[in-house]
Order: structure tokens, then C-alpha cells, then sequence
């Protein structure tokens, strides 16, 4: 590897570590905003300009608070889960590719940590062990209500993975490939493999509102139930650590989504535009799109929070083994026929 | 309480597990613990705990002469404070043999069916909240609001209002309260059938609220249920429409009845409620038209409190003022047991009258406490979200429960 290379990897991976962070960050402001539009109120407006501070102003208040670390709790592993939470959100964005490659004075780069060749799997499996941090974290507080929401966001994601993979097995039968870059690459232009796995995509979107335990399946935290169901001991930068992992998770997913179902980088006349404006600006605009792309998902996932009831725990279940897994064994079926008849 | 089960987790063995709802947890809405046993999720049985703000105040009533009694009937459901007032008034008003202008009747209802509203408001809009739909409670509370801008207008209070005397009201209500009450009457209906279009063929609120807690007209009646929640089980039982008071039997509204009792038809009642409510509203404003605008209060000076200006300025209204609040005006030896048809069910109040200033023994009849009777009973084999959401949409008051 060269040293340009190299340095570039190390610049890129900062970079999109801060940005993960800063959309995670600014995703909170976003929701209380989108929220606020929602139910005809202003949302946060002191801090700042619009209150574009009030994140900034939120997680200072987040390091400034007492730390509580309950007589009873597991010590080690109480501060275990929120760290294990954030750590697997945060390593999710290394295999998705940010753009098509960049040509800045004669080199070309990836807009890509690593193209690792099973880029899917990688994402399901750091995806499966985030539940990790919250079932260590629902049990090592040693309260009931931790306990239960604990063992709700186990069973739920246990539940809600096998449709996941079930959805993307479709996918991949067309791709044939489990690198994302690969899979971005062959969206080329308009694509998009929606149009050709519309029920993928659905089942796909569905089971990433699970992932993330978003409203109508936030029943590991739901308030009104289980008071603030795993994290309910948990204060400080620890309880941050919690609500910020959700948000990175969702930026992870919205990003995964784009590129698997949205068509990544892509968007239509994109060869006119690199040809006509250069390799560096061409590139840079599908960045752009694919954000555009994310934002637009992200402010999904808010609506939906906005809109409608949550789910009872067995509903859940039942949704998940009874409809979205015989649905998606369907598309599997129905993929190969179609893709067998077109030969 | 005999017989109080106590659970514990000692037994390493045991597949149970005891959870500690409330007194103070999100979902309660009120101080009142349900201590809870359960197999997983599963309720397998459950002691309810009352008695976290009880005031004594039938106790305290026993000292007080009749008029001060209203503000401790405020804290009784402090979210439809006007007609527990409106109630009490009503009571003594029966004791005493008072006659209300026909304008003070309506003047009564325009006030008990808008806090009928304001509490439904907040029953419907918590059930959304707890079915995780936060949006539609605001949609609502806003118009809550607007009520309140109402009683304020009226009695200058907002949550426990002390409107009106006993005879009357205090003042008679200006102009800017019928402007209020106009414009509340015209954009309401807007944003309540926003709300019934979120939620009432919303697949999951569906889901998670029909059969759930249902409840048979047999079981309702054993445990006198009174209110929505009866007439959600089937039974068209109302006050209002049995045994009228302050005039209702000049009203034309109907009764909703829900089928079997469960918590999607107690939230269909309860917005049907909120219709009906509406329209008598706006029967009693048409009625007041046709009524003398200068009254507001009965003629009877001996039990009216007059106002403070006339109390400064005139002989009369001193002379009346002092007897009053001295309590020398005899009044009759008997008992009397009024009620009205409260947010929650049937507000009962029974009053024994020695003749003195305040009352020998008053018993408050208060749905909540006795709509929770079965709450534990009625939780078993539930799940821990259905209990929750059956609690919402029983509507518990605590200050009602506790008294």
C-alpha cells in the first residue's frame, strides 16, 4: 500500500467516524425538531441560532451529571454495556462505501474504509452484536424493569435478524456478490435494486426498525411500561452512551438500506455529470446523493416514531416468525423463478 | 387489609417473579402501587396498594360549613374539577330547597360538559401516549387548553376551579367567555376527528386495545361500575338521562354503549362521549338566548355569599354575609344523596344534615375508587402491557381514589 494511500485511509476513517458521530449527534436534534413539526410545537430554540447548539448543550450536560452506579449492579459489566453498545455502532460504517472512486491530482482513491468481500455479513454480525450491550447492561443493573426490557431487546432482535437475512438472501441471489462496494457498483446510474426487490425492501425496512428498537418496536425501552426498560439505572455518559448507540444505529441502517436497496452513490445521469465536471466533482455529488438518501431515511424512521402506536410483545413475535419470515421465504422463491424464467 | 398476600423473591426456585409497579412509575399517572407477580411477562396476580394522598376529606368536611367544602371537592378528579363542584352545589342546593333559574341550569351544564370534554381529553389522549402514540395527545391538549382559558374566564382559577356558589355563580360569565366557549366550539371538532382518524382504524392501537380487558355487563354491574366504562360494557347507564339534574332532561344527546367492555370500546365511548358533549354545548348556548342575561344565581340571599363590594356597600349584603359565614341561618335535619354524572361515573354525594353550619357526616361517592375495585382482580393472566393500558383507560384519578 502506498503512503498517499494510507494517509488517505487514516484521513477517511476519521472522517467518517466524525461524521457518524455528528449526524448521530445532530440526529437527536433532528428528531426533537421533526417531533416538534409533528405535534405543532416550536422544539428546542434557546440554544444557539434555531437551537442548533442544543445537542452540544445535551451531551455536556450528559458528561457534567452525577455517575450512579447502583449498590446491587454488576460493576464491570454495567459499564460494559453502554460501551460495547457504542463501540458496535460505531466500527458498522468501515465496509460501506461513501462514494464511487475519487480522483483528486492523478491518484484515484475508494471512498471506502475496506472493501472487505463478505461487507454484508460483517454488517450482521457487528448489527447482532449490539444487542450484546444491552442485554450485559439490562442485566447487570439488577432491576426488574432493566431486566425485562433486556430480555425483550434479546428476543426481538434474535427474532427480527433471521427476516433480515432472510430478505437480503433474496438480494444477493441477483447480486451474486456479498461486497457492498460491488453491490453499489452494479446500481450504476438508476438500477436501483428496489425496483427489482420491492418486497425485499420492505421486509428489509421493516426488520431495520427492529434493529434499531425505533418506535412501533421500541419495546425495550418503552417508557410507559418498563419506565426506561434497559437503561433505566444507567445515568451520566453511560445513559448517553445508550441513546447515542440508537442513533448511530440508525444512521448505520439508513446508510446500509441506501446502498443495498437505494442504489448507494447512484443517481441517474451520473455519467454526463463526471464526464462534463470532472472525475473529483462527479464523485463528490453522488456523496451528496447518498446523504441525501440517508437524511431522507432517517427522517422516515422519525416519522413513523410520530405517527403510530408501538406493538405488544407478542404481536411483535407474531409479526416477526408469522408473517415477515414466511414473506420473505416467498421472495426468496419468488426471486429465483423470476431470475431462472429471464435467463 | 386482611389477608394481604406478600410476595417475595427468596425462593431461588421459584419461576415467579414479584415487580413493584408504581407508586411512582411513568405509567400510573397518579400515586397507587400494584404490586405484581409475574411469570415472564405474564400477571399471574396482583394486590392493589390505595391510600397514597388520601386527605380525609369527608373527615374535614365534617368541620367546614358548606360553602368551603367545594375546594376540597376540586381535589377530588382534579380533571373535571367543574362538575364535582357543580355537584356539591347541586347537593346542597337539594338540602336546602333551592330552585336554579332555568339560565343558571344551562350555565351549569355549558360548564360540567366541557369538563366532561377536558377529562376525556386527557383519558383518550394517555391511552395514546401509552400505546407509545404520542403525537395525538398533544393534538388534543391543546384544546384542553382552550377549556381552561374558559373556566378562567368564568372563575378566574384553572385546575381546581371552585366555580360557582351554592345558588349560582359568583359572576355572571362576560362576553370574552362566550367568545372563548364559540371559538372552542368551532375548532374542536376539527382536531378530535383528527384524533379519531389516528387512531380509531389504526391497525396496531387496534391490535393492542380490542378484547383486551373486556369486561361483560354482569361482571360490570357486580362491581358498580358506573360511566364509560359501564357503558362500554354494554349497560346505557347516565345519570344525565336516569335521573336528570340541572335541567339535562331539556337536552337532546344521545348515550353511547360500547359491546363487551374492552378498552377499544371504553376510548370509542369516551370520544362519542366527547360528540354528545358538543352538542349539548351548543343546545345550551341556543337556550341561553332565549333567557334574561343578568341572571346567574338564584334568589336566595340567605345561603348566596354576596360579593365583596356589595358586602362593603350594602346593609343587606353584610347582615346576609355575616350570617352566613357565622352560620346562624337553621337549616333542615335530614339527609340528602345527590349525584351527577361524573367524567368517571356516577359522583355521588351523601350528605346527613344536623341543622348545623356544616355537615354531620358527607360521604363522597367517587367512581375511581370504585371503578378500581377490580383492577387486580382483572389483571390476572394478563400481560404487563395490557395491564398498563386497561389502567390508562380506567381513567384513575388518584385525588379521586384517595380522596
Amino acid at each position: 500500500m502506498e503512503t498517499t494511500d494510507l494517509i488517505f485511509r487514516i484521513v477517511l476513517i476519521v472522517v467518517i467516524f466524525a461524521i457518524s458521530l455528528v449526524v448521530a449527534m445532530y440526529s437527536t436534534y433532528a428528531e426533537r425538531k421533526v417531533a416538534a413539526f409533528f405535534q405543532d410545537r416550536i422544539g428546542p430554540n434557546r440554544a444557539g441560532p434555531w437551537g442548533i447548539l442544543q445537542p452540544l448543550a445535551d451531551g455536556g450536560k450528559m458528561f457534567l451529571k452525577e455517575e450512579i452506579i447502583p449498590t446491587n449492579a454488576t460493576g464491570f459489566l454495567f459499564i460494559v454495556g453502554p460501551s460495547l453498545a457504542i463501540l458496535t455502532a460505531c466500527i458498522g460504517s468501515a465496509v460501506i462505501p461513501w462514494g464511487s472512486a475519487i480522483a483528486i491530482g492523478g491518484h484515484t482513491f475508494d471512498l471506502q474504509v475496506t472493501d472487505i468481500n463478505v461487507g454484508v455479513l460483517y454488517i450482521f454480525g457487528v448489527v447482532s452484536l449490539g444487542v450484546y450491550g444491552i442485554m450485559i447492561g439490562g442485566w447487570a443493573s439488577n432491576n426488574k424493569y432493566s431486566l425485562l426490557g433486556a430480555i425483550r431487546a434479546a428476543s426481538q432482535n434474535i427474532s427480527y435478524e433471521i427476516s433480515m437475512g432472510l430478505s437480503i438472501i433474496a438480494l444477493l441471489m441477483l447480486t451474486g456478490t456479498l461486497s457492498l462496494k460491488e453491490i453499489a457498483e452494479q446500481q450504476h446510474g438508476f438500477a436501483w435494486n428496489v425496483w427489482r426487490q420491492p418486497l425485499g425492501f420492505i421486509l428489509f425496512l421493516v426488520c431495520a426498525f427492529a434493529e434499531t428498537n425505533r418506535s412501533p418496536f421500541d419495546l425495550p425501552e418503552c417508557e410507559t411500561e418498563l419506565v426506561g426498560g434497559y437503561h433505566t439505572e444507567y445515568s451520566s455518559m453511560k445513559l448517553g452512551f445508550y441513546l447515542f448507540a440508537e442513533y448511530i444505529n440508525m444512521f448505520i441502517s439508513s446508510a446500509v438500506m441506501a446502498t443495498l436497496y437505494w442504489g448507494g452513490y447512484n443517481y441517474p445521469g451520473m455519467d454526463w455529470v463526471a464526464a462534463h465536471v470532472g472525475p473529483t466533482i462527479g464523485p463528490l455529488i453522488g456523496v451528496v446523493v447518498l446523504f441525501g438518501k440517508i437524511f431522507f431515511s432517517i427522517f422516515f424512521f422519525m416519522w413513523v416514531r410520530w405517527t403510530i402506536p408501538r406493538f405488544r410483545y407478542d404481536q411483535l413475535m407474531d409479526l416477526g416468525w408469522k408473517i415477515l419470515i414466511p414473506l420473505a421465504i416467498a421472495n426468496i422463491v419468488l426471486t429465483g423463478v423470476i431470475s431462472t424464467l429471464l435467463k | 387489609m386482611q389477608n394481604h398476600p406478600v410476595y417475595t423473591d427468596n425462593d431461588p426456585q421459584s419461576e415467579l417473579s414479584t415487580l413493584n409497579l408504581g407508586p411512582t412509575h411513568p405509567a400510573t399517572h397518579g400515586v397507587f402501587q400494584n404490586v405484581l407477580q409475574l411469570d415472564g411477562e405474564r400477571i399471574v396476580s396482583g394486590v392493589s396498594t390505595i391510600g397514597y394522598i388520601h386527605r380525609a376529606f369527608e373527615k374535614i368536611a365534617e368541620h367546614r360549613p358548606f360553602y368551603q367544602i367545594t375546594p376540597l371537592t376540586d381535589r377530588l378528579n382534579y380533571c373535571s374539577s367543574p362538575i364535582n363542584n357543580m355537584g356539591w352545589h347541586m347537593t346542597v342546593e337539594k338540602l336546602l330547597n333551592i330552585q336554579t333559574p332555568k339560565r343558571v341550569d344551562y350555565l351549569r351544564v355549558i360548564v360540567m360538559e366541557l369538563a366532561r370534554i377536558a377529562d376525556h381529553i386527557i383519558c383518550n389522549g394517555v391511552l395514546g401516549v401509552d400505546t407509545g402514540a404520542f403525537t395525538g395527545f398533544l393534538y388534543m391538549m391543546e384544546h384542553r387548553e382552550a377549556i381552561y382559558e374558559i373556566y378562567e374566564e368564568v372563575c378566574g382559577s384553572r385546575l381546581t376551579t371552585n366555580i360557582g356558589r351554592i345558588g349560582g355563580f359568583e359572576r355572571n360569565f362576560n362576553s370574552r367567555a362566550f367568545d372563548k366557549l364559540r371559538a372552542f366550539l368551532k375548532n374542536f371538532p376539527k382536531t378530535l376527528k383528527e384524533f379519531e382518524s389516528l387512531f380509531n382504524r389504526n391497525r396496531i392501537f387496534v391490535d393492542r386495545t380490542r378484547d383486551v380487558a373486556a369486561v361483560s355487563a354482569e361482571t360490570a354491574l357486580s362491581y358498580s361500575w358506573t360511566g364509560p366504562l359501564l357503558r362500554a360494557a354494554g349497560v346505557d347507564y347516565d345519570v344525565r338521562a336516569m335521573n336528570p339534574y340541572s335541567s339535562y332532561e331539556d337536552f337532546d344527546f344521545e348515550v353511547p354503549v360500547g359491546d363487551n367492555g374492552d378498552v377499544y370500546s371504553r376510548f370509542l365511548v369516551r370520544n362519542e362521549e366527547m360528540w354528545q358533549s358538543l352538542r349539548i354545548i351548543e343546545q345550551a348556548l341556543a337556550k341561553l338566548d332565549k333567557e334574561p342575561s343578568d341572571i346567574f344565581h338564584a334568589d336566595v340571599p340567605e345561603f348566596y355569599l354576596p360579593p365583596k363590594e356589595e358586602v362593603y356597600n350594602n346593609m343587606e349584603a353584610l347582615i346576609y354575609h355575616f350570617k352566613i359565614v357565622m352560620g346562624e341561618i337553621p337549616t333542615p335535619t335530614t339527609e340528602v344523596y345527590h349525584s351527577v354524572e361524573g367524567a368517571n361515573g356516577e359522583l355521588g354525594f351523601y350528605l346527613v344534615n344536623d341543622g348545623g353550619r356544616s355537615p354531620y357526616r358527607l360521604h363522597f361517592r367517587r367512581p375511581s375508587f370504585i371503578n378500581y375495585q377490580m383492577y387486580a382482580p382483572m389483571s390476572r393472566g394478563m400481560l404487563l402491557s395490557d395491564a398498563i393500558i386497561n389502567m390508562s383507560s380506567l381513567n384513575v384519578i388518584a385525588g379521586e381514589l384517595d380522596a
